[in-house]
């Protein structure tokens, strides 16, 4: 139903307005809530309807275009080879596979979620401030955190919405000029071997980035009124993940993401070999690492002021 | 008085904290159910906002005035903590910042900023925000409606707000600020860009929401409004509080500036001879119209005295004896001089 018509539906609005003229107590009363201020189920109440809005906003107006754009890319890529991959020769699903996982760490994984999720969290609230919005967020009843906490989640669902199904797409067309050149191969991975859990897999690894950067970027636009350049400086660091030593590996979002990959890929000869974390380590080593930069994140946007004058 | 010479007045005439400024009583309506600004600073870098603000606002209507620049909107954004004070406190019917699931049940704030988010239809605007408060669905969509039928903009709640007129976006503003049915209202600049019409009957809200005991604190550069309005104007120059309370009181007490009576009669000009010889008539100057005089004095209460003799003395018929500078305008001229909104800076 539209607005409007919800509006119009509205068979009793003569009273509803009548009502709305007696005063302000009865209509707005603590019995129309979902539950008692301050409680439990109140907090949840109002960060799920955060986070609702915060989705609404970048999925139905728009705001996560940029990162729709970016998520195009490798259904776009995969779509030109699924058309011309029968003029490179004749690749197995075998080798389809490989492309399909040094293509996902290297382009989806690297690129297009690391950049899509600079553009969707970092603007959270530096884009609130810069439209002159953030302070209806903050004369909300609700305590800072928890709307950082509402507003990240729903850059989350967001991200995995995008690149979930880009990442799905993109699997699919990958393995599409099969049906046609050897479906008898592409029954066998799919339905006797690993081809649905390494789509699983790739999903999975695509909520957790979404996740971990995520928190990154929500970390650094808090910090940083320009969060470009650290936002370049956290790409390179990435990037040259596999030079560090051990130690310094674990301070990083892509050493517990590939460990989560079904294909490995070969890191090339001037790697720093170290221990690949189990998923029970590297699920929830993201997870308390993320927590961390959130938390971090929420503590300052407690005390953040409206001053758009100077921002 | 200059604006200089009336921010050094400010602290002596704005209220010092009392015994009834004391932390609240959790749980109720605490300082008295008053708005307590207590000796409250708040700089910009090294840029003046507000400096020691002692303010006890009671219910009813209370109006803002001061030049661009003065601290209104300061004022306004600490008390809905969207600012936080770098000295002193800030208490709204006993509850602060650092509460806010309290804080902003209580507060409806309709600010200056003319900004939307984006592609969103007024009633969404409105209800979504209620959804955050924690209504029901049905609660949100109900008192969304009644919100946005109060500010007379049913027709138009289906439209998308970028759409809307400047007057259109006041008053969806407003809606959002008063859904929720708050106990203090904090209006910036309500009447900006409304019709005559729209503005007669914002005015009449405003009215009524302070007739249901609420607190209604109203910034305006249009004075007339105010005057009309407000229960109590607080004067703000320069980051500090001039003065504030009733008007007529706020006047009494700029004793610089000799007080303007107008006294319409059948004779000014006889009355204009016979005052001329009073020793608390400082000055006399017929009316345009000829019908009648405006009298400046220093002593009030003596010049209707003489004035009442007078009157028996020359058998004369009066019409009007009024107060001709008791008003909002006046006061803000005596007090901090100038037209409003000649000044630059931060508001």
């Amino acid at each position: 139903m539209s607005d409007a018509t919800a509006l119009r539906s509205s068979e009793h609005e003569g009273m509803a307005v009548a009502a709305a003229e007696t005063g302000h107590a009865e209509a707005g009363g603590d019995s129309q809530l979902v539950a008692a201020p301050g409680s439990r189920r109140m907090r949840w109440a109002q960060w799920w309807a955060v986070t609702r809005g915060e989705v609404a906003r970048q999925v139905v107006r728009r705001r996560a275009v940029g990162a729709m754009g970016l998520a195009l890319l490798p259904v776009l890529m995969f779509g030109v080879w699924a058309l011309f991959s029968g003029e490179l020769g004749e690749p197995s699903v075998g080798d389809s596979r490989l492309m399909f996982a040094v293509l996902y760490q290297a382009f989806i994984l690297n690129l297009v979620i690391f950049f899509g999720s600079v553009v969707i969290f970092s603007t959270l609230v530096r884009r609130e401030m810069r439209d002159r919005t953030l302070h209806y967020h903050f004369l909300a009843p609700v305590r800072r955190e928890l709307l950082l906490a509402g507003k990240y989640a729903g850059g989350v669902i967001t991200a995995w919405l995008v690149f979930g199904l880009a990442t799905l797409v993109s699997y699919a067309l990958c393995f599409a000029p099969f049906l046609t050149r050897a479906p008898v191969e592409l029954q066998a991975f799919f339905f006797d071997g690993p081809g649905f859990s390494h789509a699983a897999s790739y999903l999975l690894v695509t909520a957790l980035a979404a996740v971990g950067y995520g928190a990154v970027f929500v970390f650094l636009a808090m910090f940083f009124k320009n969060p470009v350049l650290p936002a370049l400086a956290v790409y390179g660091w990435e990037a040259a993940n596999f030079l560090l030593p051990p130690a310094l590996k674990k301070v990083s979002v892509i050493h517990y993401l590939v460990s989560l990959l079904p294909v490995p890929v070969p890191e090339g000869p001037f790697a720093m070999l170290s221990e690949i974390p189990s998923p029970w380590v590297a699920v929830p080593g993201l997870l308390a690492l993320s927590a961390l930069l959130v938390g971090t994140a929420a503590w300052r946007f407690r005390k953040q002021e409206i001053l758009y004058g100077e921002d | 008085m200059s604006g200089a010479a009336a921010g050094a007045a400010a602290v002596e005439r704005a209220p010092q904290p009392g015994p009834e400024m004391l932390p609240a009583v959790s749980g109720g309506p605490g300082d008295g159910g008053k708005l307590v600004f207590s000796d409250v600073s708040k700089f910009y870098g090294e840029v003046l906002g507000v400096n020691k603000v002692n303010l006890e606002i009671a219910p009813g209507i209370t109006g803002l005035v001061g030049p661009n620049g003065s601290g209104k909107t300061t004022l306004m954004n600490l008390l809905a903590g969207l600012l936080r004070p770098d000295r002193g406190s800030v208490r709204v019917l006993g509850v602060t910042s650092d509460q806010p699931e309290e804080l902003f049940r209580l507060i409806g704030y309709s600010t200056q900023y003319d900004a939307f988010p984006r592609r969103m239809s007024g009633f969404r605007f409105v209800r979504d925000s209620l959804s955050v408060h924690g209504y029901t669905p049905e609660a949100a969509d109900t008192l969304a409606r009644q919100a946005i039928a109060r500010v007379g903009l049913e027709e138009a709640a289906g439209r998308k707000v970028a759409g809307y007129s400047k007057g259109m976006r006041q008053r969806i503003k407003l809606a959002r600020a008063i859904a929720h049915r708050p106990a203090v209202l904090i209006l910036d600049e309500p009447l900006n860009g409304l019709d005559p019409m729209a503005r007669a009957e914002m005015i009449d809200l405003f009215r009524r929401q302070a007739a249901d005991g609420l607190h209604v604190l109203i910034s305006s550069h249009i004075l007339h409004e105010v005057d009309d309005l407000s229960d109590r104007v607080v004067f703000i120059d320069g980051g500090y509080v001039v003065a504030e309370g009733r008007v007529e009181g706020v006047r009494e007490e700029v004793e610089e500036e000799p007080i303007q009576v107008l006294v319409r009669c059948d004779r000014p000009a006889l009355l204009a001879s016979r005052l001329f010889t009073s020793e608390h008539v400082s000055g006399v100057t017929l009316h345009d119209d000829r019908q009648g005089l405006l009298v400046a004095t220093r002593d009030a209460d003596s010049f209707y005295l003489d004035l009442n003799r007078l009157v028996l003395d020359e058998e004369l018929v009066v019409e009007q004896v009024a107060p001709a500078d008791a008003d909002v305008g006046a006061v803000y001229r005596y007090l901090i001089g100038g037209e409003m909104g000649k000044t630059g800076g931060r508001g």
